[in-house]
């Protein structure tokens, strides 16, 4: 076992590659001067954990406690803790350390920064592996701590901290927010539907894209896109060519981009926030002859994090969730493995993550 | 019954042509139309040999439309013009590029980007506005709407000039779209033929910092002495390698086989962008941990339009940028097509056209 800190916790965690979670108890460091301490309330399970659970990236170090979509309140502050205090609602996303003078940081884009520090599965200052937030209580920088505005629903705004910020901050940066544009969303699951959400949020003609015929009915009637369009039919794809300003896409499996390059008009731009572990058929000819461009974006920085969260806060943006018990996370990873979910499983931690006798 | 090339149009005309995908060129007799109110004809001084010209006599790309009379980077004399024409007059030295025609009415043309119009016809291998095949420029002339004509300025040479009219503006347009002027900053071009040591002279007078990207050693001493860039990196030697990751603002990627993106987009800092200019023939691997974990892009550009390539034209005239040519004559041009394959040229050939086209 690794290096034990002041502060007992408890949590969930996948001891190896088959992915099972299970009870587990560790420690986190005591509130130092800069730090927040709070009480986990929900947890939303991204994508990112089923593949770290599984070890699909090759990086993991297990045990593994998940959970980047954390909620909670507050309930310690260190003394030189300015933002937040005893009480606060607030969240923690994917990132919980950065250098803090490198160009990305001094920018606000710490998710670039070489020596960002993940929430769980990263090393931290103090020799620890970063623990995520399937656990009762999480203890955080102040630097990296969201308000979660009072109107917002906890448990349906704790997925924005990632799903929402992978979404919003491609469209910001590349000007793809502008009242009138139209942005097409590449499936739809965790990323896909807030990202619908967002775009008609910002004054956007929003037309998923989706393998399947089955999900148009929620598409256009839940999520209030206005299109819908099937990339595997040829006819629905011919018609759309040349009429989208951007893509969003959000499909991390391998899938062909030809489709989606012809559907963008001239100068568009297809934002990939997906991550295939397997390079893609890049088809240079609709790049040079329409001058589109491909870009990827990872997560957000902390201060457009909170940007984010208040224009969700305004525009009533919450994540469609299925709450689940703690207990019911195998089961719900196996789901999630099958897409099977509308559209994120988050946990009610504190009613439901009890700590384990068994060690 | 269809009318022959040679008697499509009233003006007779000589050239080189192929007839099949071969790709070997010989002499070929046909025919212009006549100089319209809105034309200028343009006697040919010279062509350069684009890279294009042999993948399209070749058929590379599955849509030449024998005989094929390439050549779009095109110097010469304006013989005639139009009663229309305002912006030239008989005498004139003139360029013609890589287009001949557009919509000249739709919102890529209204913003002067005749180039990503979707009617905008090439200046050979195309159908013109007339409904007939164009050919290109080497012949002995052309026939061009004023719209397509530029103006050569003073100061650069007729020979070492014409490149730029297609190799010089590909890689000055998505340098100016991009956003990849800004002095100071650093500049990777991936690639030495063409285009390659054209991006080198335009970056330098804009200020950037060059390094060659190549998979041949034997190209460094011509990059760094002759062409100026400040270093030259060798793709095959990984320890270089290493040590260049997440250095460089911008890639221009000039290369035109099917090659590995991966390596290239590491050398790119966070937001860094990767323009690709070569036309491979198949799709290239695109590795997307990369892309996403850097916010890094891969963008492409085509040519550019006729405002941005009279601009390129006056910059290089400003700052004295031609291209390195090999002067050829027309009864060279098989032999040079050989070469050009085998990417044996310093860095364009170009034809001689006044001085050795002529009719048998």
């Amino acid at each position: 076992m690794g290096k034990v800190l002041e502060k007992e916790a408890f949590g969930l965690a996948a001891k190896d590659e088959s992915g099972v979670l299970s009870p587990f108890s560790f420690s986190r460091r005591e509130t130092g001067e800069k730090d927040v301490r709070f009480k986990v309330l929900f947890c939303g399970i991204c994508h990112s954990d089923l593949h770290m659970v599984k070890n699909e990236w090759g990086s993991s170090i297990y045990p593994v406690v998940p959970g980047h979509e954390i909620v909670g309140v507050v309930t310690e502050v260190g003394a030189k803790v300015t933002k937040f205090k005893t009480g606060d609602n607030v969240g923690v996303g994917c990132l919980v350390g950065s250098c803090g003078s490198c160009d990305n940081c001094t920018e606000g884009m710490e998710n670039y920064c070489p020596k960002l520090i993940q929430t769980y599965g990263f090393k931290y200052y103090d020799d620890t592996i970063t623990c995520g937030g399937y656990s009762d209580h999480m203890v955080c920088d102040e630097g990296f701590v969201i308000r979660i505005p009072d109107n917002l629903p906890m448990d349906a705004a704790a997925p924005l901290l990632c799903a929402g910020i992978t979404v919003y901050s491609p469209m910001k940066y590349h000007g793809l927010d502008k009242p009138g544009m139209h942005i097409g969303v590449v499936g739809l699951g965790g990323l896909g539907h807030v990202g619908v959400k967002f775009a008609k949020a910002m004054g956007c003609k929003v037309t998923v894209i989706s393998t399947s015929e089955g999900k148009r009915d929620e598409a256009i009637n839940r999520l209030g896109a206005d299109t819908f369009l099937v990339s595997r039919d040829p006819k629905q794809v011919k018609d759309a060519m040349g009429t989208m300003d951007g893509i969003i896409d959000t499909v991390s499996a391998t899938h062909p981009l030809l489709p989606l390059l012809g559907l963008l008009k001239h100068k568009g731009k297809l934002v990939m926030v997906g991550a295939p572990v397997k390079p893609l058929e890049l088809p240079v000819l609709p790049l040079i002859f329409e001058r589109k461009m491909v870009v990827g974006s990872l997560i957000g920085g902390i201060k457009e994090t909170q940007e984010m969260m208040d224009m969700a806060a305004k525009h009533n943006i919450t994540a469609d969730i299925e709450l689940i018990s703690a207990d019911y996370v195998n089961t719900a990873m196996e789901r999630l493995e099958k897409a099977d979910v509308r559209y994120r499983f988050v946990i009610d931690v504190a009613n439901t993550l009890k700590p384990s006798p068994i060690l | 019954m269809a009318k022959s090339p040679e008697t499509e149009h009233p003006n007779k005309v000589f050239g080189w042509a192929a007839r099949d995908k071969s790709g070997v060129l010989s002499p070929f007799n046909f025919s212009r139309r006549d100089n319209g109110e809105n034309d200028v004809t343009v006697k040919i001084l010279f062509c350069g040999v684009c890279h294009t010209d042999l993948h399209t006599v070749k058929n590379d790309w599955g849509y030449s439309y024998y005989p094929v009379v390439p050549g779009h980077e095109i110097v010469g004399i304006a013989t005639k013009v139009g009663k229309n024409v305002t912006k030239f007059k008989e005498g004139d030295r003139v360029g013609v590029g890589v287009i001949t025609g557009s919509c000249q009415s739709c919102e890529s043309c209204d913003q002067d980007l005749e180039n990503y119009c979707p009617q905008m016809s090439f200046t050979y291998n195309a159908i013109g506005a007339d409904g007939t095949k164009n050919y290109g420029g080497y012949s002995d002339n052309i026939v061009v709407d004023q719209r397509f004509v530029l103006r050569f300025p003073e100061n650069l040479p007729s020979d070492s000039g014409a490149p730029l009219l297609c190799a010089g503006i590909t890689v000055y347009s998505p340098m100016k779209y991009y956003g990849m002027t800004e002095a100071g900053k650093h500049l990777g071009v991936a690639g030495l033929g063409g285009l390659g040591h054209v991006a080198v002279k335009i970056a330098k007078a804009f200020g950037l910092k060059v390094t060659v990207i190549s998979s041949s050693p034997k190209k460094e001493e011509e990059a760094i002495t002759q062409l100026g860039a400040d270093s030259f990196l060798v793709t095959t030697d990984p320890q270089k390698m290493q040590a260049a990751i997440g250095t460089m603002d911008y890639i221009i990627d000039t290369v035109s086989a099917v090659h590995a993106l991966y390596p290239l987009l590491g050398l790119l800092k966070v937001n860094g962008k990767l323009i690709a200019l070569g036309l491979p023939e198949k799709p290239l691997e695109l590795p997307m941990f990369p892309l996403v974990l850097g916010r890094k892009m891969v963008g492409g550009s085509d040519i550019g339009g006729m405002k941005e390539t009279q601009e390129m034209l006056d910059f290089c005239a400003k700052h004295n940028i031609t291209a390195d040519i090999e002067l050829i004559k027309m009864d060279e041009i098989n032999s040079a097509m050989e070469r050009l394959a085998k990417s044996d040229v310093k860095y364009r050939f170009v034809i001689d056209v006044a001085n050795s086209l002529s009719p048998p």
